[in-house]
């Protein structure tokens, strides 16, 4: 009893130094690779910079001269479209994945057949998806032509160009989607859907209101994964069209790196300024994610 | 023991053509070089030159790195600011001019001027800035029409000298059910080159360096012109369709399938077209036709070697430039076994190849207004690529013309400020 007041600061503490302590690496590293850098895009998108000589700075030039660029405009646009569009990864995952949560046999073949898609390379699927649109010798012609309608050129076409891949991007993101309801299903409690039987539910009326809420947590990451998906799509526009025809399949981050650091760019001012509208949006997204997670913890912890 | 190699490796070095002989002699400590020559045949040419070079040196280490070729256009930058190579790979004229600028290639006026790079007189021009010279090209190559010789024999066309000329092959060539021109324009610079061609034919190389430089206007009457000339190819179906879905390669099975007749398209293309199975006698080049009565002028987009400024081994650095520009060597690299180019020396001997001897004849008589690097080379790079994107949008859209000059326009006052 005597000994209280000569143990040290750090042994009276020490519960709540232990968990600093262990998050303090994470934090660090954080700091370094996450917040810095997007601390250093703000920054770098007030000068006009070729990477390699002076900066120098312009204020806000950047963010007028992305205001009447139409390139940026189209950008924009495309990632808005990606966005609403690709969402709808969510209900066709979570379609498939009542439609295989049977028990019939060679089930776990059919599942891994539909995942399928999901394990494979986004650059593949853009090649895939590609071949498949070719002009003409495209399978998408074959059909159509076989169907008697007129050959369509969906990646030349500016109109169709992004909905072409966005299908294409829709193909391993359902299958991913797919996943999380499959597992989500598993948790489902047989005793609420007995009841709800019981009640009287059925179809619909058992899938909205009784399945349906079970499987919040995984519409929630399903939701927050195919937004992200979304937004960081890349990979399927440099493969599939380059940004082409004309520009016109270009999103935020594709034609941030076509300022930035591709062959014809390095005007890394220019291209922070992309990046920061791009990080913006994001923030939206992420702002409600955390906010939604931290409402749920709020509520387990009462 | 040592005097017997000094006297191997002056007798190398004379082969080699290097008559500076001290250059050779005491060369010491290592020469690194980062090079972009990545293709199968380039690389065993790079590697062979820099084998060449470190036997010819027993004192001399030489460090090869070979970059992937489209990699190395946004690697180069960190290349030469953090821990730079001795020597480099790079392209000439205006692509030069970000690390000219930035200090970043060394400034070899002093060789050009103290006549240690004979023979290279023709192409000191495409190596200078502001009177200063930041390189030596190793190689380069015409640019023209590539046609399928049979086909014209059946049809019993001859090569078109005008551009009216052209376009009645060109009628002739759509009646019989093809279509006069292959080209995939997804990577865009393609229809650079073709832009490049009508621009100097219809308005003159002069003209043409003027757009390049931000001098002239993309809404003048002349650039106008030039579209109007494209325009008449692109209405009457000259060009395949779809282009703009493919690359420059997927655009060559019409060619080798007869389902297009020309492609206008650099020398490097010859060795696709043989190996498709197209033989000389189905293959043939003639230049772009005349349009306007101005002297023609011509791309030959020429690659080339530099010393990084913050190179650890400049004395190195100039005895391989040197090497690699003599007589003997250029021969030797762009011969028929190698690169299949035109040697940038005048003393060395051309291959003996149809394609390659036509387009030396045609640069070297026939290309009186001047000669050009290439679309995106001679255009600042931003420019370039917002220009080839109005460009492939020309060539689908014709009718956007107006749209994409005053794009082009607002363009230009904003990137030569």
């Amino acid at each position: 009893m005597t000994n209280a007041h000569d143990t040290s600061w750090v042994r009276r503490n020490r519960m709540t130094l232990t968990p600093l302590m262990f998050l303090l690496p994470g934090v660090l590293f954080f700091l370094v690779y996450v917040i810095s850098p997007i601390l250093q895009s703000f920054n770098i998108s007030l000068y006009e910079w070729d990477g390699l000589g002076e900066a120098t700075y312009i204020g806000l030039g950047n963010y007028q001269e992305l205001m009447s660029d139409r390139a940026f405009e189209t950008s924009l646009w495309n990632n808005l479209k990606w966005l609403a569009l690709y969402l709808l990864a969510i209900p066709a995952g979570l379609f498939i994945a009542l439609f295989l949560n049977q028990t019939i046999t060679g089930m776990r073949l059919y599942k891994s057949l539909f995942f399928f898609p999901f394990v494979l390379s986004q650059v593949v699927v853009g090649l895939v998806f590609s071949w498949f649109y070719l002009p003409r010798e495209g399978l998408l012609n074959a059909v159509l032509s076989f169907l008697g309608m007129d050959a369509i050129n969906v990646l030349g076409d500016p109109t169709m160009a992004t909905y072409g891949i966005i299908a294409a991007g829709l193909w391993p993101q359902t299958a991913y989607c797919m996943i999380l309801y499959l597992t989500g299903l598993n948790a489902v409690d047989p005793e609420q859907i007995e009841a709800g039987r019981l009640d009287g539910a059925k179809g619909w009326r058992m899938l909205w209101h009784v399945i349906l809420p079970q499987l919040k947590p995984a519409t929630f990451i399903a939701f927050v994964v195919t937004i992200i998906g979304a937004l960081r799509s890349f990979d399927l526009i440099s493969i599939m069209t380059n940004g082409g025809p004309f520009g016109s399949t270009r999103v935020l981050s594709f034609y941030m790196f076509e300022k930035a650091l591709s062959e014809y760019g390095f005007r890394m001012g220019y291209g922070s300024a992309i990046a920061v509208v791009l990080f913006l949006i994001m923030l939206v997204f992420i702002g409600y994610f955390l906010w939604s997670m931290y409402q749920d913890e709020k509520a387990a912890r009462r | 023991m040592l005097k017997s190699i000094k006297t191997s490796v002056a007798t190398v070095a004379m082969t080699a053509g290097l008559t500076t002989g001290a250059m050779a002699a005491d060369l010491s400590g290592t020469l690194r070089i980062i090079s972009d020559m990545s293709n199968p045949a380039p690389r065993a040419i790079m590697e062979g030159l820099a084998a060449d070079f470190d036997a010819m040196h027993p004192d001399l280490t030489v460090e090869l790195e070979v970059v992937d070729r489209e990699a190395w256009k946004s690697q180069i930058r960190n290349a030469l600011t953090a821990n730079p190579p001795d020597v480099i790979n790079w392209y000439a004229a205006n692509r030069m001019a970000p690390y000219v600028n930035a200090g970043l290639f060394e400034d070899i006026t002093g060789m050009w001027e103290g006549g240690d790079l004979p023979g290279l007189d023709s192409v000191k021009g495409a190596m200078t800035m502001d009177g200063k010279q930041y390189g030596v090209p190793y190689t380069y190559y015409q640019w023209g029409i590539y046609y399928r010789e049979d086909i014209f024999n059946e049809l019993g066309l001859t090569e078109p000298t005008t551009f009216d000329e052209e376009i009645a092959n060109c009628q002739k060539i759509i009646d019989s059910g093809r279509k006069c021109y292959t080209i995939g324009s997804k990577f865009l610079w393609t229809a650079g080159g073709w832009f490049d061609y009508l621009n100097m034919r219809t308005n003159g190389f002069d003209f043409h360096m003027k757009l390049a430089t931000g001098e002239a206007s993309w809404t003048s009457d002349e650039v106008r012109a030039t579209f109007a000339n494209w325009r008449k190819l692109v209405d009457m179906g000259a060009f395949i369709d779809d282009h703009q879905t493919y690359s420059w390669q997927e655009a060559l099975p019409f060619f080798v399938n007869g389902e297009a007749t020309a492609y206008l398209m650099g020398n490097f293309v010859v060795p696709h077209l043989r190996e498709a199975g197209l033989t000389d006698d189905q293959i043939d080049f003639y230049q772009f036709p005349k349009i306007a009565d101005v002297p023609m002028g011509e791309d030959a987009p020429t690659d080339t070697f530099h010393i990084a400024s913050g190179a650890q081994n400049k004395e190195a650095a100039r005895a391989f430039l040197q090497f690699v520009t003599s007589p003997d060597v250029q021969s030797k690299i762009n011969g028929p076994d190698g690169l299949g180019q035109l040697p940038v020396n005048a003393n060395a001997s051309v291959a003996d190849d149809e394609f390659i001897q036509q387009g030396f004849e045609m640069l070297s008589n026939n290309a009186t207004g001047g000669i050009a690097q290439f679309f995106d080379r001679d255009f600042p790079a931003e420019m370039a690529s917002v220009a080839m994107e109005g460009l492939q949008e020309f060539m689908v859209f014709p009718d956007n013309l107006e749209d994409i000059l005053n794009r082009l326009e607002s363009a230009r006052e904003r990137i030569y400020q």
